[in-house]
């Protein structure tokens, strides 16, 4: 008998559960899909390094999927509590005709059972299909041969998805149950008639805290932008904050802000339905400020991490390009071994290496080191600045000192800017954003370099672009570049490394490899260890590796937090337009046109959903310049590309969500 | 004078040919211009479902309704609603008040579905609010007024656009007796001063005793007509218990 009911209730009710069991389709298909990622036959056929990389993608993922089920658990529990609400007095029914409160859990178990296991098949049936077209776009990401496929199935993400869901589920149904046995037989059957207490802010007030809630959220946004350099961890917690508190607060006062501006102006305030759809978003706003700051903070997850994910992957292709300008470099390490002081190419010649693997245009610098230069002699002027950002430093390591010649030699070979010098002066190079400030400190501070009694003036007041390995092209801590003369006639200097760039001897991506493959094999067998070798490929490989990582996990959170953030409005906006029946009824009676009546909702759901998505847009807009600068450089195209695919995901998502709302909002308050 | 209300012959069934119920059984009557009639008869008399016609908020199964000589039963759509913002004012038992509304507005909104302009309606309504006594509580919620300060926002809603005819269904309903006295003063302004019409349905004899006409259903037919003509209220007030005690029901009901 409670079965039938049951049945009969959740096919009365198919409409509200509509959006409800479509988000948790979404859920289970995604938190599949996530989880199955490593069973694609793309990945199976990866070589061993990125493999590694698969590895720790699915570690990551695995510990973000808990983090999404508590997610998705906070959500379906939310959700529930509307449903159950809005059948309050379907309960009192029950209730007045004898039924226990055991008995009314029965039903809900029963439901949410059966809303369970077919969300749960479903999902996972939608979850298998589309891994499948994930796969594409994995074997895209990590390069993977794809001519072979094969249908996928991952039993153990399967099993996985079913646990979590399980868990979450009969969460739900222990938190109905406590619901159920608090309510009081009056509540429910009055449930209808009770109106929500409408909660009379005092406009001025509204006014000044928006007001200062806008305030606030500038004084973050410059702080994180402008001021960035002199955040610490602690100040940028601070901001974040800030940041959240003023969001509660903007939502607090805006609708009483908005509603004093517009009553301002009676010519909008009495058109049509304007006064009432001001009224509306007011009194519902006010028992909505938290869930519109949490739906609103998730959204700005959801742009930051997706549009950052997304044009890392390319950005990260792209510095690499930069980066990346030779093939092959290599670095001999001297570390001041006299004995072992020779070139990298004296010691391919030695070893018979065959040079013609290498384009003839090779070039090589040698750096060098002097007691009489440590930082200590460079930095002291700086010394607090240095001490707070590396707290670990060791004073007596020698400054690397390279002749202009011989950088402008190697600089020409990679394309990067060369440089002039008098004979009584010298310049900085550095690329490391950090250790770069505080160089730039210690220049202006007016720093001289006193060497062999001769003292040499900064020719910049800066550090300049630029270095001698690639590797380093962003890692750079400092080069001191000097006058030719200084290394002919220092005899405190000795040799520190010697730097050898060169093409490889070959046009297309795989004779670059095979010559790649001879010539770190030769460094094997010849067991030449002082060396360190990088290549474009290399470099490519372990970066492609490490932004898909970032890209999945970006895409994996920032969809379950659009879906959720999403549902969690559009629940509300219905479970709302339910109580909101009645007013709409009352609209009908005098006479309004159906047309005006179906803008005024239009315009209300619009204006839910509109607004958090506005402010976390602005939000977003600021932590990407904030990303932007403390973090990766972005270049501008990727960036715009990638904002453009977030707006177009959250377009289709959202909007989806919303013209749901809206069409499942008209259908309540017509019947 | 011109009928504002004339009813014909109008029909209303419920249910389905092995089952008929008659609700509203060949009633006929007029209301001129200006009249004050009263509707009274018990529960399930018909009384409710013959105002639900007249108000287009239900559909009659067969006869004419005429509203200034236009026949309401045909209009449809856009139309009807049309018809209802701008030929008919409502006063409903619970009010039908905004609650997010303050009176202001409940008020004011009753013109703006009209598009009427800003300033129009703000003179309007400080105007007829002037009228029924409730400038004090024009910036109030309806949870922060009274039940009759609430019917009478509710009335100066429904005349504020000056509607050809007044429907009000069991207004005093909700009431208590002091305000339900206030508030049929009022409907005496309305009627008397303002020359408005005014069609009230109610099972109360009290509040039947104000209109200046009642007409008795009882089964869906029209049982009895009398008319106030010169006697003053109390006089009225017993003819109508004489009426309803005729009618046989609902004595309970009556004080």
């Amino acid at each position: 008998m409670l079965f039938k009911l049951s049945i009969k209730n959740m096919k009365k009710s198919i409409q509200d559960y509509a959006i409800y069991f479509l988000t948790l389709v979404l859920g289970v298909g995604i938190f599949y899909v996530f989880n199955s990622l490593d069973s694609q036959k793309a990945i199976l056929e990866l070589s061993e390094s990125t493999k590694a990389i698969v590895d720790l993608l699915m570690t990551l993922l695995g510990g973000v999927s808990v983090f999404v089920s508590f997610i998705l658990g906070f959500l379906i529990i939310y959700a529930n509590n509307f449903l159950i609400k809005r059948r309050k007095r379907e309960f009192g029914i029950y209730m007045t005709l004898g039924m226990g409160k055991g008995s009314i859990s029965k039903i809900l178990v029963t439901e949410t059972l059966i809303i369970g296991v077919i969300s749960l098949g479903v999902g996972l049936l939608l979850g298998v299909f589309a891994s499948q077209f994930m796969s594409i776009f994995v074997a895209k990401m990590f390069e993977a041969d794809m001519t072979a496929y094969t249908f996928a199935f991952s039993s153990k993400a399967a099993v996985k998805t079913i646990v979590y869901f399980g868990i979450m589920y009969l969460s739900v149904l222990l938190f109905n149950t406590i619901t159920i046995s608090r309510y009081k037989l009056i509540d429910l059957i009055t449930a209808v008639k009770q109106n929500e207490k409408i909660k009379i802010k005092n406009p001025m007030i509204a006014v000044i805290t928006f007001l200062i809630s806008v305030c606030a959220l500038g004084y973050a946004y410059y702080n994180v932008t402008v001021k960035y350099l002199d955040l610490n961890e602690t100040k940028l917690m601070i901001m974040i904050v800030i940041g959240c508190v003023s969001t509660f607060l903007f939502f607090w006062s805006l609708s009483g802000f908005l509603l004093k501006m517009l009553q301002g102006n009676k010519r909008f305030y009495l058109k049509n339905l304007n006064m009432f759809v001001m009224r509306q978003v007011n009194s519902k706003i006010n028992t909505t400020v938290f869930s519109m700051t949490v739906i609103c903070l998730m959204l700005f997850v959801t742009i930051g991490v997706l549009s950052t994910g997304v044009s890392l992957n390319e950005s990260f292709t792209e510095n690499l390009k930069k980066s990346t300008p030779k093939d092959i470099c290599i670095e001999n390490m001297i570390d001041g071994e006299k004995q072992n002081d020779k070139t990298v190419k004296e010691i391919l010649e030695e070893n018979d290496f065959d040079m013609s693997l290498f384009l003839p245009d090779y070039v090589d610098a040698t750096a060098y080191e002097t007691e009489e230069i440590t930082w200590k002699q460079t930095l002291s002027n700086v010394k607090e600045d240095l001490t707070k950002q590396f707290p670990m430093i060791r004073w007596d390591s020698k400054e690397f000192i390279v002749g202009i010649s011989d950088y402008n030699k190697i600089a020409r070979f990679y394309g990067i800017k060369t440089y002039d010098l008098k004979e009584n002066e010298y310049m900085v190079l550095c690329t490391f954003k950090s250790m770069k400030e505080i160089r730039d400190k210690s220049l202006q501070n007016g720093m001289e370099l006193r060497l062999n009694g001769k003292t040499y003036q900064a020719k910049y007041k800066e550090c300049k672009d630029g270095y001698l390995n690639m590797s380093q092209s962003n890692t750079n801590m400092g080069i001191i570049v000097v006058p030719d003369e200084v290394i002919k006639n220092d005899k405190t200097l000795f040799k520190a490394s010697n730097c050898f760039a060169a093409d490889y001897n070959g046009t297309t991506d795989k004779e670059k490899a095979e010559i790649e493959k001879k010539v770190t094999n030769f460094f094997e067998q010849k067991k030449i260890k002082q060396c360190l070798i990088d290549t474009k490929l290399s470099l490519y490989e372990s970066s492609r590796g490490l932004s898909a990582i970032v890209t999945f996990i970006a895409i994996y959170l920032g969809i379950i937090f659009l879906i959720s953030s999403a549902a969690l409005l559009a629940l509300k906006e219905l479970s709302e337009s339910a109580d909101n029946k009645e007013r709409y009824e009352i609209l009908r009676k005098i006479g309004t046109d159906q047309k005006m009546i179906n803008r005024a909702l239009f315009s209300q759901i619009g204006i839910f959903f509109l607004i958090p998505l506005l402010l976390a847009a602005v939000h977003s807009i600021f932590g990407i310049i904030f990303a932007n600068k403390m973090m990766v450089t972005f270049g501008e195209a990727s960036l715009l590309h990638s904002i453009l695919i977030t707006a177009a995901v959250i377009v289709v998502v959202y909007g989806g969500y919303f013209i749901a709302t809206y069409i499942e909002s008209k259908k309540i308050i017509q019947n | 004078m011109d009928a504002v209300l004339e009813v014909k012959n109008i029909e209303k069934y419920y249910g389905n040919k092995g089952n008929l119920t008659k609700a509203i059984d060949q009633i006929s009557f007029r209301v001129e211009q200006g009249e004050f009639v009263g509707i009274m008869g018990a529960s399930g008399s018909g009384k409710t479902t013959l105002l639900n016609c007249i108000s287009t908020i239900d559909k009659v199964s067969s006869g004419a309704i005429k509203v200034n000589n236009m026949d309401i039963t045909t209009l449809k759509g856009n139309k009807l609603n049309q018809f209802r913002r701008e030929e008919l004012g409502f006063i409903f038992q619970d009010f039908n008040l905004l609650d997010t509304l303050t009176a202001y507005e409940n008020i004011a909104l009753a013109l703006s579905i009209q598009k009427v302009n800003s300033k129009e309606i703000d003179k309007k309504v400080k105007s007829i609010s002037n009228r029924l006594g409730i400038e004090q509580i024009l910036n109030k919620y309806p949870y922060q007024m009274s039940g009759g300060q609430k019917q009478r926002v509710a009335c100066a809603r429904a005349i504020i656009t000056e509607p050809k005819l007044i429907l009000a269904d069991e207004p005093t309903g909700a009431l208590d007796s002091r305000s339900s006295r206030m508030l049929l003063e009022s409907f005496n302004y309305l009627n008397g001063d303002m020359n408005a019409t005014i069609l009230m349905v109610t099972h109360d004899a009290f509040t039947a005793s104000y209109a200046k006409r009642i007409l008795f259903i009882k089964d869906g037919k029209i049982f009895n007509e009398i008319r106030r003509n010169e006697d003053d209220r109390k006089e009225f007030f017993n003819k109508i218990i004489d009426v309803v005690t005729l009618l046989g029901g609902e004595l309970s009901d009556v004080i």
